[in-house]
């Protein structure tokens, strides 16, 4: 087969490159769906209560990622600020997971019981009355704005859906769970949360 | 974690990433080959192919690709055949240098303890208060201020309202330096709890008018004598019957003007009829000994220069 039969058949010719673009990803991607270490959940690994679970959702909504990582890297510069570096286990019940690419703010992956709830109910109403030199926008707004718990049962489903170990009770009483919680309740209970199953320095 | 890393659920995707990665390895060899050796019944070197583009204006000469590019694509496969040899990369294969990202992480932290643990151990060996003289140790201890304290009790160790100052002098668990030490390390949590339901709003006002009376400024005389047996009977427990607090339990000074939270009637009120419950997280595992050690100098020497 010459170059001239490939270059005069575009049939031919995109059958032939999707074959040779799919390799990459093949070899490199598909894999790590069996490997233990990226499936299996470190041990104590627990699922996001509802509460957690709808604060992860306000996380997302409000587009934390966007200027916070959830992934501490394998370096001491990284571990002495944050704690143990992140790895594949903590994150088998994110769908999907927060790890972010960009940090304008600090890596949150082991923000848990770092500061305590009140402080965080002050920093996201106004950052900058705890740390004046902040510029994260101050998000007023959560401590309004309450939860109905009417769509958490079928989040939790969804996620079992996905693999994550809810029970049928975990679903029946995801909603009672939320009611009466405003948005930051959540949301401070997602973050109190955050990394707290690996608690050694390194 | 180091041993699950090169375990699949099944033995297939190790032989799978195998055969793949060394087939393309091979394949590519082949094509390089393939295509730079001439075939039968194609134009001549440095003749044109036959394809016309353009109406005719462009044309396509059947020259071989440049040494140095061709050679440019051997090298990329030995390099591939090289790296694949000596690092991780064939399915469980762990490579012959038995490089691991955490064996380089744990290289990293040994060279960091060998060039700073020393360090660290001249100064937990001391007490803090000396530590404290030691201009460098404040250096480091101020580092160690802005990475791990400052995002609660302020860049300048001024606080906030519900985040103390640590350069006030003033002191809710007490100033001494083991006091600090153990602050960082343990955390502490304050408990002050809600007397809304006990005085009524009546009381709470009675109680913050004599609770401003205390720091010497003007408040109703009625209130503050109403207020007066209120405080011996509810808060004295805690704030001492002459309001001065008690460190053991981290009930604040009341007669010096230093407000945690507020020192306005407003704000008074509501710390008494709500309570308050501010909490500073435990440090221990998180920094351990020697840092919180080198921070307790620091913070110490705030406040007693």
């Amino acid at each position: 087969m010459s170059h001239e039969v490939v270059e005069k058949n575009i049939g031919l010719m995109v059958v032939l490159i999707l074959l040779v673009i799919s390799i990459g990803g093949l070899v490199e991607i598909v894999p790590l769906f069996f490997l233990k270490s990226t499936t299996e959940p470190v041990e104590g690994l627990k699922p996001y209560t509802a509460l957690q679970l709808e604060g992860r959702d306000i996380y997302i909504r409000e587009g934390c990622y966007l200027c916070h990582s959830q992934m501490i890297r394998p370096f001491r510069a990284e571990t002495e600020r944050y704690g143990h570096y992140s790895v594949a286990g903590e994150f088998v019940y994110d769908h999907p997971f927060q790890w972010g690419s960009k940090r304008t703010g600090p890596d949150l992956a082991r923000v848990g019981g770092r500061y305590s709830d009140d402080w965080h109910r002050v920093h996201m109403t106004n950052p900058r009355d705890v740390v004046p030199e902040s510029n994260m926008p101050s998000f007023p707004w959560l401590a309004e704005d309450g939860l109905d718990g009417e769509l958490t049962p079928r989040k939790l489903k969804v996620m079992r859906l996905l693999g994550v170990p809810y029970t049928d009770e975990d679903i029946a009483g995801a909603s009672a769970a939320v009611k009466d919680k405003t948005e930051l309740d959540a949301l401070i209970a997602y973050l109190q949360n955050m990394g707290t199953v690996i608690s050694s320095r390194r | 974690m180091v041993d699950s890393e090169f375990e699949f659920t099944s033995n297939f995707w190790n032989i799978w990433i195998i055969v793949l990665t060394v087939g393309n390895i091979l394949a590519c060899w082949w094509l390089v080959r393939w295509t730079s050796k001439p075939t039968a019944g194609e134009a001549a070197t440095g003749d044109i192919t036959g394809h016309t583009w353009d109406e005719g204006t462009l044309a396509e000469y059947n020259n071989p690709l440049p040494r140095w590019w061709l050679w440019l694509f051997y090298i990329t496969m030995i390099f591939s055949a090289i790296y694949l040899a000596l690092y991780p990369g064939l399915g469980t294969f762990r490579g012959l240098l038995n490089w691991t990202q955490q064996g380089q992480y744990d290289q990293e932290i040994q060279a960091a303890q060998e060039k700073y643990g020393p360090l660290f151990e001249k100064y937990a060996a001391q007490p803090i208060a000396t530590v404290a003289g030691d201009p460098e140790a404040l250096k480091i201890g101020q580092r160690l201020f802005l990475n791990y304290c400052a995002s609660c009790h302020g860049s300048d160790a001024g606080g906030s309202p519900g985040f103390p100052s640590l350069k006030d002098g003033d002191w809710l668990y007490g100033g001494e330096p083991d006091t600090i030490k153990l602050s960082i390390l343990d955390g502490r949590t304050g408990a002050m709890p809600a007397w809304g339901a006990v005085l009524n709003d009546q009381g709470v006002d009675e109680v913050a008018a004599y609770v401003i009376s205390l720091s010497g400024r003007d408040a109703d005389a009625a209130k503050v004598a109403a207020g007066k047996t209120h405080f011996a009977s509810y808060c004295a427990a805690c704030h001492g019957a002459d309001g001065k607090g008690n460190t053991a339990m981290g009930a604040p000074n009341l007669t010096d003007n230093i407000w945690l939270y507020g020192g306005s009637p407003g704000v008074i009120q509501q710390t008494i009829a709500n309570g308050r419950n501010g909490r500073m997280p435990s440090h221990r595992d998180f920094l351990g000994e020697d840092k919180a050690h080198l921070l307790a100098a620091y913070i110490y020497s705030l406040s007693n220069q």
